[in-house]
């Protein structure tokens, strides 16, 4: 059982007062390849930063090798990072980029005195120890005799090698890499992709990778963490996060999936497009699930044949397969073959048990903090929504003076009461008119659930969180307004200070 | 019919510019430093070809240690400033301050005000200053105000190619130096120290060639003691063209060396005065 080599415990990371790390606690093998997988601005960065040093967890530990290093200085860690543009030094030669991690570094040497006794010294590195460093570390990413090229006469990949060398000539016990290949092309970055894993082979040290690409991350990757919005989504190896993702985004992020809403209507029966299909995963009967399969877990079949029948809408050469959009019913279902079929042709869909995975929903409902305001509205996620105080006190009413007169006569007045304020998935409608909503946001995420959208608007200033369902097709980024119904919010308070006491 | 200006027809006007205004007296004063006027027994005058310009400048020890002051002046004016500037500019460059570009401005607001008004008050404040008895010895420190107001004059030529160069070092290459085990101390030496390099060129030749040739300040700080060469070719134009051309072509010489020396030439990045 290899040990751990680092570790990061309940890490937090605030940038100023953005929540950038929520809570991440994961563990790396000594001699894997690790991935972290997302999407831009999920924290994947900031995380590598916090265990090279340049940045700092605002709370957390992170331990290498059993030892809190969450606070030493980069140059204090056994560490070495390929920077994404490659941060190579402009005003040196290859040579002397990859030999200033050696010239920095001392080393104990042990010496015996004219007694016989040993005693030990740190020392530079001699020249020649450079040299002969710098050299295996040239042939080792391919770039014999380079040493003398100026790096701005080099390519590229060529940078790209070069900076991998100045990082592992260090023998560093785990090498950081910043999405590195994100500035080749396509080509090379596939050769990269095999020559990195490689290497990887052939040091056997931890490399620590960060990608957006999850194509690359299951290409390369021992494990992956998948990671979205601060926080891990998943952990585990390629085949196990794309067999079995943990979660709607995953699944989404994760190659092409065909996401449903589900019922589970028996034991292993799940029940989606209207139909209900035997499937592996176990949940309690009749509890509402986001059900996944895979374009290629999807057969084709005769019309007689098929569980699911339906009308071929386009139909995509993919290189190695077609891409096919069945209209079953009002449900969009893509389906991978290396088999076409003719637009328009009434075609019949199966799947196989193993071809279903049952998850969790992810959001079930929208919970936010809020506030009572004197006109009886409520006030959260940067905006003001009208809503019916009444509800929180059976049978009283309103009275002309906005105060809530209870059954009993006695008046209450709710300003500045706080709240917990609940929203159905279903409850929510938006708008690009600004003014028509309570509030406004960007639309942050989009999935496309068959029949309809999962979207999700972030507000500005509180970033608070709207998840809903739609049948409208809107662009990621809209700016738009949110509309909630007075009678869908549903309102509870929170004790009082006193209430506490 | 249609008429294009092409490449050539808009350089014109240049290289007219440039024949007159640099050329031209080029050859005039190279004409002049190497002849002597001349004047014939019937009171005509006549130039003749000459090098005793050239001869009696170098066996004048006045003229030679008027030279050597001049560069001494210069150089140690120099390192002052880069002294003060680097400091400066780097903090400033390195700073997350989101009004540093006010700081900025402060330093080199000075510059727009008129040059001469700025080296008089200098020296009312001088005056006024060498009045009480702890700063008496101000009256008679011609070189130390000379140089004073010379830093005052020149620093923000210094900070400015200094700031841009920071300002452009790639913040990465610092914390790829501190990854590869780089102290604060290896990083500036290693990193920030080489990368400013041009920045330091083009403010080190910013400032020494003025103050070589910038006998305003030297004149109005220094009681006229101190003499610089650009006082000295003044003077000499005021009665001995020949001698006045001759020395400006000497310093012609050493200003072209001691640009050649700090590689003002270079064809590289050259940040001269860069923004704003």
């Amino acid at each position: 059982m290899a040990e751990n080599i680092i570790e990061l415990k309940n890490v937090t990371k605030y940038y100023d007062d953005n929540l950038i790390i929520d809570n991440v606690s994961f563990s790396v093998k000594k001699g894997e390849f690790i991935t972290f997988l997302g999407p831009s601005g999920c924290g994947k960065t900031t995380t590598l930063r916090m265990i090279a040093g340049f940045d700092l967890p605002t709370s957390g530990e992170i331990l290498l090798n059993g030892k809190d290093i969450s606070l030493l200085p980069p140059n204090k860690r056994p560490v070495n990072t390929v920077f994404q543009r490659y941060a190579l030094f402009p005003h040196l030669n290859v040579f002397e980029n990859i030999a200033f991690g050696l010239k920095c570094k001392k080393v104990i040497n042990t010496y015996q005195n004219d007694e016989g006794k040993s005693y030990t010294r740190r020392e530079k590195l001699t020249k020649k120890e450079i040299s002969e460093k710098v050299k295996r570390a040239l042939e080792i990413v391919d770039l014999e005799g380079f040493e003398k090229r100026s790096i701005s006469t080099l390519s590229g990949g060529q940078q790209q090698r070069v900076a991998i060398a100045r990082a592992i000539v260090n023998e560093p016990e785990i090498l950081l890499l910043d999405e590195p290949l994100g500035a080749l092309d396509l080509k090379m970055r596939k050769e990269m992709q095999i020559e990195l894993k490689e290497i990887h082979r052939r040091l056997g040290i931890t490399f620590i990778y960060v990608t957006h690409d999850q194509e690359e991350a299951l290409t390369m990757s021992d494990t992956i963490v998948v990671m979205a919005d601060g926080v891990v989504q998943q952990i585990g190896t390629p085949k196990g996060i794309y067999d079995e993702p943990a979660n709607t985004f995953v699944a989404d992020f994760i190659g092409e999936s065909n996401i449903f809403n589900g019922t589970v209507v028996g034991e292993k029966k799940v029940k989606f497009c209207g139909k209900t299909f035997d499937c592996l995963d176990e949940f309690e009967k009749n509890e509402i699930v986001d059900v996944v399969v895979r374009p290629e877990d999807l057969r084709m079949c005769p019309p007689e044949e098929g569980k699911l029948v339906g009308k071929v809408l386009s139909v995509v050469f993919k290189g190695i397969h077609y891409e096919i959009t069945v209209e079953v019913g009002k449900y969009e279902i893509v389906v991978q073959s290396t088999e076409s079929r003719e637009i328009g042709e009434q075609i019949g869909l199966n799947v196989a048990p193993d071809g279903i995975h049952l998850m969790k929903p992810r959001f079930t409902t929208n919970i936010f903090d809020g506030v009572i305001t004197k006109r009886n509205t409520v006030k959260f996620a940067d905006g003001e929504f009208e809503c019916d105080v009444t509800q929180l006190f059976p049978g009283s009413t309103i009275d002309e003076e906005d105060y809530v007169v209870l059954p009993s006569g006695e008046k209450i007045d709710l300003t500045d009461r706080e709240v917990t304020v609940e929203v159905g998935l279903n409850d929510i409608t938006i708008s690009d008119d600004e003014e028509a909503g309570g509030t406004t946001g960007h639309i942050i995420s989009i999935i496309y659930k068959g029949d309809h959208y999962r979207l999700i608007v972030r507000t500005e200033e509180e970033e608070e969180d709207f998840v809903f369902s739609t049948d409208d097709l809107w662009n990621e980024n809209d700016y738009v307004s949110v509309i909630i119904p007075k009678d869908k919010i549903k309102l509870t308070l929170k004790p009082t200070a006193e209430e506490k006491k | 019919m249609k008429f294009r200006f092409s490449r050539k027809t808009l350089g014109i006007p240049y290289a007219v510019f440039l024949l007159f205004f640099v050329i031209i007296p080029m050859l005039v004063i190279l004409f002049y430093a190497f002849t002597t006027t001349e004047t014939d027994a019937s009171g005509a005058e006549h130039f003749s070809f000459a090098l005793s310009n050239f001869g009696k400048f170098f066996s004048d020890p006045t003229k030679l240690s008027t030279i050597v002051y001049s560069l001494v002046i210069a150089l140690v004016t120099t390192v002052i400033c880069l002294l003060i500037a680097y400091p400066v500019a780097y903090i400033l460059a390195m700073s997350k301050l989101k009004k540093k570009f006010v700081i900025l401005m402060l330093f080199v607001l000075p510059m727009w005000i008129n040059f001469v008004l700025r080296v008089n008050a200098l020296r009312e404040i001088f005056n006024l200053l060498s009045l009480s008895p702890a700063f008496e010895w101000l009256q008679s420190a011609n070189y130390f105000k000379t140089i004073f107001g010379m830093v005052f004059d020149f620093l923000p030529f210094m900070i400015l190619p200094l700031y841009t160069t920071i300002m452009k070092i790639d913040k990465s290459l610092y914390e790829a130096s501190s990854d590869l085990g780089g102290n604060a101390l290896t990083t500036f030496t290693r990193v920030t120290l080489p990368l400013s390099m041009p920045g330091i060129m083009s403010g080190v030749t910013m400032v020494f060639l003025p103050s070589m040739t910038n006998y305003v300040v030297s004149d109005m700080l220094g009681n006229a003691k101190v003499t610089i060469i650009g006082k000295f070719i003044y003077d000499y134009f005021c009665n001995d063209w020949h001698m006045g051309s001759m020395v400006a072509l000497i310093l012609l010489i050493v200003v072209f060396l001691s640009t050649l020396l700090t590689g003002g030439f270079g064809s590289e990045e050259n940040v001269r005065g860069a923004n704003l």
